[in-house]
């Protein structure tokens, strides 16, 4: 079995280089701007951190990744075009791209550059990959987080497009892509601004003992003294159904798939996705020396590959969230 | 802000035809999980009604089976009979070989159009047969437009979060022969997972929902802390607890040479529903809607706010 390569999120230079270091074969980036899903405020890079992230890359042998993975819309999509082109020029490894307009022009545009087919995309099926296989050549897909380990195996007996899955970050408990939820509430989301509950329309406010986090005016939760409170993402917060009053959606939690990585590698997963771009640098190093080690020490015998307490223990510390979950992959999760 | 641009669709050029041509009106597909004697209730009343195209079938869950895909066809043959043009709509998520199978039969079904959902439902008919590209397929710049009519596309739905000026631009440059559909009324279904919340409310397995859907003819209300009606747990998906109506603004949408207005189907009032817009439709007032929806009203995306706004 090939063993997966390891893609980690690089939101700034100094998170690239400590992924680099830490034994990444991908790290990936995006621009400051909407073209990309991770656009935060003082996240991202221009042109000359580009630059440099995918020389510092090339000369560790690691390989560097654009996502340009939102979706233009009505006549705008000339900026992100440019942004392909920039990264064309740039000579990046591979475009991650989630609208098929865009596909299009990389496809034909610049017929060398690698695309890989965005978790924005919402392919969930061999289906839907295959198709972009054919029309546009895709080199990768990376699988939004829904699919059980039987799903993902099924995908990739029936596709020769290399499959990439998520094997730790943030869990988006909603198909990426398909998901405006962030825009009801706030006007913006994933796929129109690269955001979802954005902080800008946060508010915390103080009652009393009890702090209360809002979106836009919608209280995502209420927290009593003592509780950990969490960043409101609007998925993640407690509501009442029926008078009752939970984590109707998703607790905060996050993806762990580490336990799985011998299901993942026997499977044919060509490569595990971290995900993590909004993160610290410490974070980033972390998490990749973590993996590498894993996917190291599974290569290297994987009839006695076990999660070790210290990669557990690391992992445990940067985690969102209190607890880890291993996600759709899982089926009771659903 | 972006200029306002001038409409310059060819068929619909001549302005003056285009205001005297009457938008059809749509009912989209039941979201909800009836009973098969409601559902089948349900659409003896659509047939005897004045929309003019119907889409069938389940979206939501393939776990849903009140209504098997044979069912489906024959309500579409009695629909058809009644004059509707009928549509068969496939599943937004599509997750395991089961799934693709149901796919590939109503892809293949030879007889009536299909609403493709997700992009497997585009492999099977493009370059096939014209075919409806559903609302879920994130279609929201020209380029992806023009791909989509050459891929075969009769008519694309506008993605849900646009607004009207984002509708101004694609239809500014839209694809000689592309039809335009606007959802217009009911709650927005938002989001899709692979977790079911309303048997994770009722702490159930997904594979063994008991489906407990059919308890909630509307979806099941989601509030905040606070008793702020927020969102509508429907199995899979996650919806507005808000219901999107653009009833106010069908002229807008008529001077955007929009061809199609899609009503969402709720449990009660919805034959007067379809009627007031019906009647809009073909330039007339129209009976208020006060009264009739299952929730208050929201239109933010059409006027590029957040979605759960209300403008006057």
């Amino acid at each position: 079995m090939p063993i997966p390569e390891l893609v980690c999120p690089a939101g700034n230079l100094p998170s690239l280089k400590t992924a680099v270091d830490n034994g990444a074969d991908w790290v990936y980036m995006g621009l400051k701007d909407e073209t990309n899903a991770r656009n935060f405020a003082g996240l991202n890079f221009d042109a000359a951190s580009a630059r440099e992230g995918l020389r510092y890359a090339h000369a560790a042998g690691a390989k560097m990744l654009i996502a340009i993975n939102t979706f233009p819309q009505g006549q705008a999509s000339k900026r992100w075009q440019r942004a392909i082109d920039g990264a064309a020029d740039l000579g990046i490894d591979a475009v991650i791209l989630a609208d098929a307009g865009l596909m299009r022009y990389a496809a034909e545009r610049h017929p060398q550059l690698r695309l890989h087919l965005s978790v924005q995309t919402s392919a969930t099926n061999y289906e839907a990959i295959n198709f972009y296989q054919e029309r546009f050549g895709i080199s990768r897909a990376v699988l939004p987080r829904v699919l059980s380990l039987a799903q993902v195996a099924d995908v990739i007996r029936n596709t020769t497009v290399p499959i990439e899955v998520f094997g730790f970050g943030s869990l988006c408990v909603m198909v990426e892509g398909r998901c405006a939820l962030s825009s009801y509430v706030t006007g913006e989301s994933p796929n129109t601004r690269g955001v979802c509950s954005p902080a800008k329309a946060v508010r915390w406010e103080k009652h009393g003992d009890t702090l209360d986090a809002r979106l836009n005016g919608i209280l995502i939760d209420r927290y009593a003294p003592g509780e950990n409170a969490g960043y409101p993402t609007l998925c993640k917060g407690r509501f009442n159904v029926d008078g009752e009053t939970h984590y109707a959606i998703e607790d905060p939690s996050s993806l762990n798939a580490m336990a799985l990585l011998p299901e993942l590698v026997n499977i044919g997963v060509a490569a595990i996705k971290i995900e993590g771009r909004q993160r610290s640098p410490a974070y980033v190093a972390a998490v990749t020396r973590i993996w590498r080690a894993a996917i190291d020490a599974h290569a290297k015998n994987p009839q006695l590959f076990a999660v070790q307490a210290d990669w557990a223990n690391g992992l445990a510390r940067v985690a969102e969230g209190q607890q880890h979950t291993l996600g759709a992959y899982h089926r009771k999760w659903k | 802000m972006r200029p306002r641009l001038p409409l310059r669709v060819g068929r619909h050029s001549d302005n003056s035809a285009m205001a005297l041509m009457r938008m059809k009106l749509s009912l989209g597909p039941v979201l909800y999980y009836w009973t098969r004697e409601a559902l089948m209730e349900f659409y003896a009343g659509v047939a005897e009604s004045g929309v003019d195209i119907v889409y069938l079938g389940e979206v939501v869950c393939s776990r849903r089976h009140n209504l098997r895909l044979d069912d489906w066809l024959g309500l579409a043959r009695d629909l058809s009979a009644s004059g509707k043009q009928v549509v068969l709509s496939t599943q937004a998520l599509i997750e395991s070989e089961s799934d693709l199978k149901a796919l590939r039969r109503i892809a293949a079904n030879g007889e009536f159009t299909v609403e493709a959902n997700e992009m497997g439902a585009v492999r099977l008919l493009a370059g096939r047969v014209p075919f409806v590209a559903g609302p879920h397929l994130n279609i929201y710049n020209n380029e992806t437009l023009a791909w989509f009519a050459e891929l075969g596309a009769m008519r694309f739905v506008l993605p849900l979060e646009l607004s009207r000026d984002m509708l101004r631009e694609l239809q500014a440059a839209r694809p000689a022969g592309m039809q335009t559909e606007v959802f217009a009324y009911g709650r927005m279904p938002l989001a899709f997972s692979a977790r079911c919340f309303t048997a994770r409310h009722h702490d159930l397995p997904k594979d063994d929902c008991q489906f407990r859907c059919l308890d909630d003819a509307d979806g099941l209300a989601l509030k905040t802390r606070d008793r702020t009606p927020f969102l509508t747990l429907n199995g899979i998906q996650t919806q507005s607890a808000l219901v999107y109506d653009l009833s106010e603004s069908i002229a807008e949408l008529r001077s955007l040479a929009v061809d199609v207005v899609r009503v969402s189907p709720q449990s009660r009032d919805m034959l007067a529903i379809i009627e007031a817009f019906s009647e809009r439709c073909a330039g007339r007032p129209g009976a208020p809607l006060e009264g009739l929806r299952v929730a208050a009203p929201c239109n933010g995306y059409w006027h590029g706010v957040p979605g759960m706004e209300y403008r006057n």
